[in-house]
């Protein structure tokens, strides 16, 4: 991991607080979340057997993880057969030094890039601008938060917190001529600059959607064709891949596009999918050379652990759209790379920060999440392993506080003595303003009365 | 003349200490279905709150005291909570795989497919009763996470609610959480109750004036929330309308 991150640097309450306090944040999210979430719920409706096409994603992609060194393997030999290059990439800082090399040997000046949240995790931007290299995102929304000088908080629409004031805001600080906020004048105007950089880059560097291992493809999923200008006009095409994002047929790569743009816009289909296998062949157009970086950076110790699973996802952001916790925050309160559930089950796994480790605090466990994956991840009860996990480092304000609570409440008669002392106590005193766990309720919230007589003194007392 | 038959109700921590009304609704409606009802006097907590913090030992303490208890009934165990019987019936073999003894495991492996969330149980296992609804509060059902998506407790309680209930309203917040999630709320209250007020909102923008749910720590803290906010909103467990208008 590069840089600091804002996980570093403050409590996820605390960055929390301060998103739940944004009103117009959070109109925003509410708009786009629940928007994103009714269109899949009506493309869902039109597939015929959803639940079974869940089910063969979910069983393709736990056969492809079972033998995934054996696929990338295949994949890595058609790629070079189509003329691509293959780098493996261990470590973030790995896949920069790769990236940055394969610039350094073509005198690359100017990347244009097509959206990749693999790139803001293994914090490719920032190392090539630190060599000199102007970059420019492509895709609309991430090419506005990278104006905002942002990172994106939504890992489809990067740019979902900023209502349309706030990117004529953004996009003015780029432009000569006063915009105004009508959607078609900003579009335009990002087509007309963005088009002059397509042609100008000497290096398109893209994510990629799968990796097809039978044929050695690159598959792409976008809306704004800037994938396909990225990958095709520069001379050179770098596409970072990150291990899991592999299947190992055609066959399966149809169930896979069919949840992924259903679950992730709605769309049965994007406005783009390019297949990319190679580079230019003789006469045609297109880049003159592929390469394609293979990023682990803590993919393989997910492997094989409770957590394999989590290498299904598709990077959809159904989770997203479907978490009420997402809903009322947004992205970048989470801290780092990932948000919403997907996130707080990968931030832990993935990013070398003691701070990660609260990161699924950030769940009620609601399943709203793994209800809407379209590959069926158990995202809750990862959630859920993942603070057991944390327990165990977890102060010892906590735990002691838990281990007291349960030598109460393991036996009837103190269990029974608890309940009347906090019933006699609650009339003493306020609850509200005992400091910890009882404020924090109070702040926003009655404190209910504990009653009087507990049920069971009542029960006993009515007789049967 | 044939005994009745009988069943065990756990009333769940909460219900002991802030809703015995419920506790004590919840008797009266399955009395009145012609249960005869058993509350283990040893039960005390099923650990979900330790458990859901990522506590296991903890919540296995606890949840082996009331697993005991259990263990010496026969038949149902009725739960009015959705949450606790998701505990109960899904958790409790993962919590005692975790932390419990063999013998505790067999005992969890009796208990858990035994426990069932009270509408559920209502749903299905009495011949429903012919009666003319006569409530006509506006009412918002309020489905509660665990028991829809662990339980897959989806029309049962308003099928139920609807035997007694004419003015159910559908809120545009259906199956979202109201933000509890045990220790959630205090860790984050700020995003808890934020989410409460998303799921309070949408009630308050159907016109309803009751909000009717299975679980007594969501509607506590839904309540919590809407007394604080000055809302114009009763809760009530579905237990306590059903009882209400038996005894109409």
């Amino acid at each position: 991991m590069s840089g600091t991150h804002a996980m570093d640097e403050s409590t996820l309450r605390e960055r929390m607080a301060l998103a739940v306090a944004d009103s117009r944040l959070r109109s925003s999210l509410h708009d786009a979340t629940s928007t994103l979430a009714d269109r899949k719920r009506e493309a869902y409706g039109q597939i015929e057997n959803p639940e079974r096409l869940r089910t063969a994603a979910r069983w393709a992609k736990s056969q492809i993880l079972s033998r995934l060194p054996e696929v990338l393997d295949r994949l890595a030999t058609n790629l070079e057969m189509a003329g691509a290059t293959v780098h493996w990439a261990t470590d973030d800082a790995e896949a920069r030094r790769v990236v940055t090399g394969i610039a350094a040997q073509h005198g690359v000046r100017k990347v244009v890039k097509s959206k990749s949240m693999l790139s803001e995790e293994i914090g490719l931007n920032a190392a090539l601008e630190q060599t000199g290299i102007e970059v420019t995102e492509t895709d609309l929304g991430e090419w506005i938060i990278q104006i905002a000088g942002e990172a994106p908080s939504h890992i489809i629409v990067p740019a979902v917190h900023k209502d349309r004031i706030q990117v004529r805001d953004a996009l003015q600080t780029v432009a000569d001529v006063k915009l105004s906020d009508a959607p078609e004048e900003l579009a335009a105007f990002a087509r007309a600059t963005l088009r002059r950089r397509f042609l100008e880059a000497d290096m398109g560097i893209s994510g990629v959607n799968f990796g097809v291992a039978e044929t050695g493809t690159l598959v792409l999923v976008t809306n704004e064709g800037n994938g396909r200008m990225s990958t095709t006009v520069p001379p050179v095409h770098v596409a970072l891949l990150g291990m899991e994002r592999v299947v190992e047929s055609w066959d399966q790569l149809d169930i896979m596009l069919a949840l992924l743009t259903r679950a992730a816009t709605g769309q049965a289909i994007t406005t783009y999918v390019s297949a990319i296998t190679g580079p230019r062949r003789r006469e045609s157009h297109g880049p003159d050379e592929v390469h394609v970086v293979v990023v682990d950076n803590g993919r393989t110790e997910i492997l094989g652990t409770e957590f394999t699973e989590m290498l299904a996802c598709v990077r959809c952001g159904a989770c997203l759209n479907a978490c009420p916790v997402y809903a009322v925050t947004g992205g970048h309160a989470y801290g780092w790379v990932y948000p919403g559930p997907m996130g707080a089950v990968l931030t832990p796994l993935l990013a070398r920060s003691e701070a990660a480790g609260e990161i699924p605090n950030a769940s009620s466990l609601c399943g709203a999440c793994w209800e809407a994956c379209p590959v069926g991840i158990p995202l809750q009860d990862m959630l859920l392993s993942l603070r057991r996990r944390h327990a165990e480092n977890s102060s010892n304000a906590e735990r002691l506080g838990w281990a007291a609570w349960a030598h109460v409440w393991a036996h009837p008669a103190s269990y029974r003595a608890s309940l009347r002392a906090s019933s006699i106590g609650s009339k003493l005193i306020d609850p509200g303003r005992i400091p910890g766990l009882p404020r924090r309720w109070a702040e926003g919230r009655e404190v209910p009365d504990v009653a009087p007589k507990s049920f069971r003194r009542m029960w006993k007392e009515r007789g049967q | 003349m044939q005994a009745k038959p009988s069943v065990t109700l756990f009333p769940t921590c909460l219900v002991d200490a802030v809703a015995p009304e419920t506790g004590l609704a919840t008797a009266r409606v399955l009395e009145e279905r012609g249960f005869r009802i058993e509350v283990p006097e040893d039960s005390t907590c099923c650990g979900q709150p330790a458990w859901n913090a990522g506590h296991a030992g903890a919540a296995a303490k606890v949840a082996r005291t009331t697993l005991r208890a259990l263990a010496d009934t026969a038949g149902a165990i009725v739960v009015p909570s959705g949450s606790c019987a998701t505990m109960m019936r899904v958790f409790w073999p993962e919590l005692f795989e975790i932390e419990g003894s063999r013998s505790e495991q067999l005992l969890a492996a009796d208990v858990a497919p035994r426990v069932e969330e009270l509408s559920a149980f209502l749903s299905v296992e009495r011949e429903q009763r012919r009666r003319t609804p006569a409530d006509a509060t506006a009412t918002v059902y309020h489905r509660s996470c665990h028991m829809l998506r662990e339980l897959g407790i989806v029309d049962a309680p308003e099928k139920v609610l609807a035997q007694v209930a004419t003015d159910l309203r559908h809120s545009e917040a259906t199956g979202k959480c109201c933000g509890f999630g045990g220790m959630f709320s205090v860790k984050l209250p700020e995003v808890s109750t934020s989410m409460a007020d998303e799921v309070l909102d949408a009630v308050a923008a159907t016109g309803a004036t009751r909000v009717v749910g299975c679980d007594v720590s969501c509607l506590m803290h839904m309540e919590s929330r809407a007394r604080r906010r000055d809302m114009d909103l009763v809760f009530a467990h579905l237990a306590e309308v059903l009882d209400q208008d038996g005894r109409a």
